[in-house]
């Protein structure tokens, strides 16, 4: 029973954190509850067993893509007073259809039957870095190469993007 | 094991986490809708990215299967690429439009 109200908790402060990388005005905020809306959901990873996935969700995202946004924010300058600001017609529509989405996404899941499974000893520790290894490396090896040739690709990109051009520069 | 019960034992069903997933992909969809600054767009496409990597560890920890959290791996993986190329993106517009405002960047327009 206990681990229902940790679940409720957890789940308003997840929605809470995401809510306000929306609504704060300051960018640098906005990235930081970003990182806070991760933490919360690594906690439910956790909360599931899934400790790999926790794991490297907290040193992936957490920690490398957040910095990178963080240092870009940065470089850029960008503060309250320069932030962008829509038309108030605008605002209105964009809740207005997103409220929209979230009432059918929800009328859509809420009748949906879900086969019920019993779990055995094995499959409660599906998401130990064993298990999930041993998975990778043999039914979804060539998905994980490919993905390596995914970061080559977007390496070189991004290199040749943020590159200087030789003759603007002079 | 971490923890000393399973959690869909314990009270929370799958409906929960599926309504949690939504209500984060659609706070994800309103800021992408809301927000005018490019670098908070591509956040916002980071929060609806795990919303949905939420819902795979969900599925997966039901049913007992690891292949969602392989799943969810390759979306980090490709979560990563897409943010350093937008990022590398944006960088370069700024060095031209002094702004990331995304109703500046209408310049392939026509």
């Amino acid at each position: 029973m206990s681990l229902e109200y940790i679940f409720y908790i957890l789940g308003g402060l997840t929605i809470a954190t995401a809510l306000m990388v929306v609504l704060s005005k300051h960018p640098v905020r906005s990235v930081l509850y970003l990182v806070l809306t991760f933490f919360m959901i690594t906690a439910n990873y956790v909360l599931m067993n899934a400790q790999f996935v926790a794991i490297v969700n907290i040193i992936v995202y957490a920690g490398a893509i957040m910095v990178l946004f963080l240092f870009v924010l940065m470089l850029l300058n960008l503060n309250k007073d320069n932030e962008p600001r829509g038309s108030a017609l605008a605002t209105i529509g964009s809740g207005v259809a997103a409220g929209i989405l979230l009432v059918v996404l929800v009328a859509a899941t809420r009748d949906a039957s879900i086969a019920t499974t019993e779990l055995t000893e094995q499959s409660a520790n599906a998401g130990l870095v064993e298990n999930l290894g041993q998975l990778l490396f043999s039914k979804y090896v060539l998905p994980f190469e490919v993905s390596s040739v995914l970061f080559i690709a977007a390496m070189v990109g991004a290199v040749l993007l943020a590159k200087r051009d030789k003759q603007n520069a002079e | 094991m971490l923890l000393s019960a399973n959690l869909f034992e314990s009270g929370v069903r799958i409906e929960h986490y599926m309504t949690l997933a939504t209500v984060l992909f659609v706070i994800g969809v309103f800021g992408v809708l809301y927000r005018k600054n490019a670098i908070i767009l591509l956040m916002c496409i980071e929060l609806m990215l795990n919303s949905v990597n939420l819902l795979l560890v969900a599925f997966s920890t039901y049913f007992g299967k690891a292949d969602g959290q392989i799943f969810v791996f390759f979306i980090m993986v490709v979560a990563a690429a897409e943010a350093t190329v937008g990022l590398s993106i944006l960088v370069l517009l700024y060095r031209n439009t002094r702004a990331t405002d995304i109703r500046l960047f209408n310049k392939l327009k026509n």
